[in-house]
C-alpha cells in the first residue's frame, strides 16, 4: 500500500512554494517517512528551519515547528534541546544558512555534540534570493553576484563536520529516497549531533545558467560528483578532488552527548557527584 | 512585607532574582562588565536543574535562549552594548513571534568597544528599537541594588504578560556595586510569579495569534500536543507566513497596541521629594535613572540643606515611557535638570511628552560617574 503522508503533513500550506522539480519534496517525504518507520509521536518531534527555500520546510510538516532568523537553527534548537532532552530535535538549514551566515553554529552544534539531527539541504546556491554565490557553488559556476564565474573556493561540508566533532556524518543525495529515508532514520535515532549533508537540485537558479536547465540535467550533475564512500576510497587522489562520498562517513557512538553531560553538571550543583575532572573524559587535550 | 538582608553586587541579584522568578534557561557569551550574571546563573541554574550555556557568540546566546522560551520556560540573556547589537534580529524574531524573555543589559561606554570597563547609559535609546520594524520595547531600569533584584523578577512576569523581550537596563556601576539590600523573600517572589497564558482546549480550535487586538499571543509550551508554528514572518491567526494584506496590518498594529494600551500595568517610577513642591519660583526638578538617581539624591539633599528646594523625578520604566507624569511636573516645575551618563538619549523623550525645549542638562560621556556635586553646582549654575 502507497505510504500516506497526509497524517504528517499540512495540507492546508500545499502546494509548497517549491518550484517544480525540486528535490526540497523528495527530502521532505524521506524525512516523513522516518519519523513514521520510527514511529515517532508528531508532538514529540520539533522541526527548527532557517532562512531561503529549505526555511519553509518546517511550515509544511505538522510538528512542532519553528522557523528561525537566517543561519541560527542550531543556536535556537540547543535551547530547545537542552530543555527537553528526551525529545526529538531536527534542524533544515541550506548551505548558504548552515555554512555562511551559520557556519559558527554548526561547527559549535557539531562539538558540543548535542542530540541535533542537522539536515543541510545542498543546493549550491542561494536559490530563493536568485543565483548568488553559495559556500559551495563550484568554482567557474555563473553566478547573478560572479556574472564572470565564481573563484570562491567551495566548503566540504561533511569534512567541517567531521572536524568540527559531529558524532554521526552522513552524505546523500536525493536521487535515492530510499537511501534518503535510511539515513534519516539512522541520524535520527543517534544521540548526538548527526550531520546530513543531501545534496539537491536547484535547475532553475543553479542549472539555467550552467547548463543544465532541466531537473534531469541537474539530476546527472550530481550523480556524477557523487559516488558510495567504498568506491570513492578506491579511487586516486586527483580524482577524488572532484567527487564527494556518499554514505555513512562517521558514527562514533562512544563520544558523550551534551545534555547527558549537562546532567552531570546538574549533578555536581546538587550534591550527587564530584567535581568533573579531565579524568572523566578519554580526551584530555 | 517581609524581607531578608543580602550583601552582593547588581550582576548578581539580578541573576538571584532570575532564578527565585522561575527562570531555568541562561544563554549567555562573555562580555563586561556583565558577565558575573552568566557567572552566577551557572550555578544557580544547575542547583534548581535548569541550564546556563555559555555560547558560541552573542546572536547564539540569545537565540538559544528564544529556543527555550518557545519551548515554554522561563528564559534570559545578559551582555553589554555590543552584545545587543549582535543579538538585535533575533530580539526582532522575539518580538514577532511574542515570545517571552529577559535581557539584562549592564550598559557600558560605547560606541562600538567603547569602554569596556567604564560606566555608561549609552543605550537607552538602543533599548527603545535594537532591531528594526515596528514594535513597543519594554525598558525597565534599576536604580538601586535592590532593584536589580526587583525589576529583574518584574521583568519576568511583564514578559510573560506580553509576551515579547523584557529588557532590564544596569550599568557598570550598579552592576559591580558591592553592598547591602533588603530583598522580598523566595516565598514572596514566588507567590507574585504570574505565568504566561496558555490554552487548555481542543488542539484543532487552538489559535495561539488569534486574540484581542489589545492582547499578546496565548502561545503554549511545546510538546504538549499543540503543534504550531513560529516565524518571524507576518503571519496568521495560527502562525503560518501569510501576505494578506488586512492580516498583516492587525498583527503590527497589534504589537503596537498589546503594549501601548496598558502601559498602566508597566509604568513604575519614583518620586523623590516631590510631594512638597508647589511650582513655586526656584524650585529644581531633576529627571534622572539607574545609577545617577543615587548621585542626584545626595545632590537634592545638599541642594535641600542649602535652601534650594529640588527633587527627583525618576522612572524606573523607561520604554514606554511615563509620558503622563513627566508631564505633570514639567508642567507644574519650572527649572528641570535632565541628568544622564549619555547625550540627551532620554532628554529628548522628555522632550517630547513635555512639550518644553527649554530644560537644561548634565550630560557625562567619559566613563565616569556623576558627582553629587557636579550636580550641585549644574543647578547653581543654570538656575
Amino acid at each position: 500500500m502507497a505510504f500516506n503522508y497526509d497524517k504528517y503533513l499540512r495540507l492546508e500550506k500545499m502546494p509548497t512554494l517549491w518550484c517544480w522539480g525540486c528535490g526540497d519534496g523528495v527530502i521532505l517525504k524521506a524525512f516523513v517517512r522516518a519519523i513514521d518507520k520510527l514511529n515517532i509521536d508528531p508532538n514529540d518531534v520539533c522541526v527548527v528551519s532557517g532562512i531561503g527555500c529549505s526555511g519553509r520546510f518546517s511550515s509544511y510538516v505538522d510538528f512542532n515547528t519553528v522557523h528561525t532568523t537566517h543561519g541560527r537553527t542550531v543556536a535556537f534548537a540547543t535551547g530547545i534541546k537542552l530543555m527537553h532532552p528526551d525529545k526529538y530535535v531536527i534542524c533544515v538549514a541550506g548551505d548558504g544558512d548552515g555554512l555562511a551566515i551559520g557556519g559558527n553554529h554548526t561547527i559549535h552544534g557539531c562539538r558540543r555534540n548535542i542530540d541535533i539531527t542537522m539536515i543541510l539541504i545542498n543546493n549550491f546556491i542561494y536559490g530563493l534570493t536568485n543565483s548568488q554565490t553559495s559556500p559551495t557553488t563550484p568554482q567557474g559556476m555563473w553566478t547573478v553576484s560572479q556574472k564572470s564565474g565564481n573563484i570562491d573556493p567551495t566548503f566540504n561540508a561533511t569534512n567541517l563536520a567531521i572536524a568540527s566533532g559531529a558524532s554521526f556524518v552522513a552524505r546523500e543525495t536525493m536521487l535515492d529516497p530510499k537511501k534518503l529515508e535510511k539515513v534519516f532514520v539512522k541520524a535520527i535515532e543517534h544521540r548526538g549531533f548527526a550531520f546530513l549533508d543531501i545534496m539537491s537540485n536547484c535547475h532553475i537558479n543553479l542549472g539555467r545558467k550552467n547548463k543544465m536547465a532541466n531537473a534531469m540535467e541537474n539530476l546527472g550533475w550530481i550523480d556524477s560528483i557523487t559516488t558510495p564512500l567504498k568506491k570513492w576510497e578506491a579511487l586516486s587522489d586527483e580524482e577524488k578532488l572532484n567527487v564527494f562520498p556518499t554514505g555513512i562517513l562517521k558514527e562514533d557512538t562512544t563520544a558523550r552527548e551534551y545534555c547527558d553531560m549537562y546532567q552531570d553538571v546538574i549533578d555536581f550543583h546538587q550534591g550527587k557527584r564530584k567535581t568533573i575532572t579531565q579524568d572523566d573524559f578519554a580526551k584530555k587535550i | 512585607m517581609a524581607t531578608r538582608e543580602v550583601i552582593s553586587t547588581g550582576n548578581e541579584l539580578s541573576a538571584l532574582a532570575a532564578k527565585d522568578a522561575g527562570c531555568r534557561f541562561f544563554g549567555g557569551y562573555p562580555i563586561t562588565p556583565s558577565s558575573e550574571v552568566m557567572h552566577e546563573m551557572s550555578d544557580l541554574m544547575p542547583e534548581v536543574g535548569g541550564v546556563c550555556i555559555q555560547m558560541e557568540d552573542e546572536i547564539a546566546g540569545v537565540a538559544a535562549a528564544i529556543g527555550a522560551g518557545m519551548a515554554g520556560v522561563r528564559t534570559m540573556t545578559a551582555t553589554s552594548g555590543p552584545g545587543i547589537s549582535l543579538k538585535a534580529e533575533n530580539l526582532g524574531l522575539a518580538q514577532m513571534a511574542e515570545v517571552p524573555l529577559v535581557v539584562v543589559n549592564v550598559m557600558r561606554g560605547g560606541p562600538s568597544t567603547g569602554l569596556p570597563t567604564r560606566v555608561s547609559q549609552g543605550d537607552v535609546r538602543q533599548a527603545k528599537n535594537p532591531s528594526h520594524g515596528d514594535y513597543r520595547s519594554i525598558t525597565l531600569c534599576a536604580g538601586s541594588l535592590a532593584e536589580c533584584y526587583t525589576e529583574t523578577v518584574r521583568a519576568f512576569n511583564l514578559a510573560d504578560r506580553f509576551m515579547q523581550p523584557v529588557f532590564v537596563l544596569l550599568d557598570e556601576t550598579i552592576g559591580h556595586m558591592h553592598g547591602k539590600a533588603m530583598l522580598p523573600t523566595e516565598e514572596e517572589v514566588a507567590q507574585g510569579i504570574v505565568p504566561r497564558k496558555t490554552f487548555d482546549g481542543a488542539p484543532e480550535d487552538y489559535l495561539p495569534y488569534q486574540c484581542e487586538q489589545d492582547q499578546p499571543a496565548v502561545l503554549n509550551p511545546m510538546f504538549k500536543g499543540y503543534r504550531y508554528h513560529f516565524t518571524g514572518l507576518h503571519h496568521d491567526a495560527k502562525g503560518f507566513p501569510t501576505e494578506e494584506i488586512e492580516t498583516c496590518r492587525k498583527l503590527i498594529q497589534r504589537l503596537e497596541d498589546k503594549v501601548m494600551m496598558h502601559t498602566d500595568e508597566i509604568e513604575l517610577n519614583e518620586e523623590f521629594m516631590l510631594d512638597d513642591m508647589t511650582g513655586a519660583e526656584g524650585e529644581v526638578l531633576i529627571i534622572a535613572y539607574g545609577s545617577v538617581s543615587l548621585a542626584a539624591k545626595e545632590a537634592i539633599r545638599h541642594l535641600r540643606a542649602q535652601g534650594i528646594k529640588a527633587g527627583l523625578f525618576r522612572p524606573i520604566t523607561l520604554w514606554p515611557s511615563p509620558a503622563e507624569s513627566i508631564k505633570k511636573y514639567t508642567d507644574m516645575i519650572k527649572n528641570v535638570l535632565c541628568v544622564e551618563l549619555n547625550i540627551r538619549q532620554y532628554t529628548e523623550e522628555i522632550e517630547r511628552v513635555s512639550g518644553r525645549l527649554d530644560l537644561e542638562g548634565l550630560y557625562k560621556v567619559n566613563g565616569r560617574p556623576i558627582s553629587p556635586y557636579e550636580i550641585v553646582n549644574k543647578v547653581k549654575e543654570v538656575f
